[in-house]
């Protein structure tokens, strides 16, 4: 018999669960999780290089998860700063999903660690889809790259809690628009807060620690418009508590088109 | 391309709805795609027919619904087709609080497959799960 039925389902539930368990298992240690975005070679490597050393130096205990598709590179230089540190190598996998990074903290995360910082796999579209139980997700983009990637890839500095600019020391050489970029990460995700840094100028050094630390004292994170959801207004108008039974014991072809099968 | 762990999420909720429902082959899934998901319906379809193969939706079509983002602005109760790449202040009073009514989608809306129960007097209803 052939036979129509609402399933209802968001296709990336298991992760959002995974997710959530992810973030209260972390809470339950005292952990905040940063997850960070960019694109390849925006310079998220060289933040965190210094954002980790930044802790050290203050006593801070943090932890660094690093994901890329090949190479032990970024772990070594993040080892550098003398924090536990770990590179996953994400197999041909462009981002990383809640259960991968459970998984991998599973035996490795450090008692007592009050930050964990995930650099995701550098790409600006897969990664943003994802949230790994994280508190507080960063967007990067480096002056080179343009003042209109937020408006190229919306999700992921739509998503964000806190947006950084990396590379400031060449803003001038490269022209970068500093207000344009401003307004476009404003059109996407009105109030986030726009981090300057630049590590070779010794700019913003260790502020992104601040902001992740005061997620750790309870105080409110941005929240995005596009991560702002009304509590009671449902997706769909339709009553979905139906199943459509079709009398039919033979394979037939539907007298409405698909899309409209749900009425 | 993050179409492939998509594609391989929705077959592999899709299974498990079938088989716990005694179904034998899965004809179609319609699918909502919002417009800020961060999904390319084409290349979902790609990769959905790859991740059907050897599983109960072989040959399966993907159905897919565009749904367009819309936002609502809480002070003046505005309500606006956000765009893309959208614009998520009110347009009206430049409100940075708006809330997003639609256009984060990415939801198995329905599926059509055989199977070969009986049609009851009062037809049972779906597991629902989150």
């Amino acid at each position: 018999m052939c036979r129509v039925v609402d399933l209802q389902q968001a296709v990336l539930a298991k992760n959002d669960l995974g997710a959530r368990r992810l973030r209260e298992e972390l809470a339950a240690r005292g952990t905040i999780a940063v997850n960070l975005l960019s694109s390849p070679g925006s310079g998220k490597t060289a933040l965190l290089e210094g954002e980790l050393t930044a802790a050290r130096e203050r006593g801070v205990p943090v932890a660094a998860l690093t994901a890329d598709l090949a190479t032990e590179n970024d772990a070594r230089r993040l080892a550098r700063s003398g924090v536990p540190v770990k590179q996953v190598l994400t197999d041909g996998l462009c981002h990383l999903e809640a259960e991968m990074l459970a998984g991998q903290l599973d035996g490795w995360l450090p008692e007592g660690t009050r930050l964990l910082f995930v650099e995701n796999v550098g790409n600006l579209v897969c990664p943003a889809s994802y949230e790994l139980g994280e508190s507080l997700r960063v967007a990067l983009a480096s002056v080179t790259e343009g003042e209109d990637k937020p408006l190229k890839y919306p999700t992921a500095f739509g998503l964000a809690n806190l947006v950084v600019v990396t590379k400031t020391d060449i803003a001038e050489a490269v022209g970068f628009d500093e207000a344009a970029f401003r307004a476009n990460v404003q059109q996407v995700n009105p109030g986030v807060e726009v981090l300057l840094t630049s590590v070779r100028g010794g700019v913003g050094r260790g502020e992104l620690l601040e902001r992740a630390l005061a997620v750790h004292a309870g105080e409110p994170v941005h929240v995005p418009v596009m991560a702002r959801r009304p509590a009671q207004t449902p997706l769909h108008e339709h009553d979905h508590e139906h199943e459509h039974e079709h009398e039919h014991g033979h394979e037939h072809e539907h007298g409405h088109p698909h899309p409209a099968l749900h009425l | 391309m993050h179409e492939m762990s998509i594609a391989m999420a929705v077959v592999g909720q899709v299974e498990e709805a079938a088989r716990a429902a005694g179904a034998t082959a899965v004809r179609s899934v319609l699918l909502q795609v919002g417009e800020l998901a961060g999904v390319v319906p084409d290349a979902l379809g790609f990769c959905f027919e790859l991740a059907c193969a050897d599983t109960v939706l072989e040959g399966c079509e993907l159905v897919t619904e565009a749904v367009p983002a819309r936002a609502r602005c809480g002070p003046c109760a505005d309500e606006w087709l956000v765009g893309m790449p959208p614009e998520l202040s009110c347009p009206v009073c430049g409100t940075v609080t708006a809330e997003l009514l639609t256009g984060r989608e990415l939801q198995i809306v329905s599926v059509r497959w055989e199977d070969d129960r009986v049609p009851a007097a009062t037809p049972e209803r779906t597991p629902q799960e989150r």
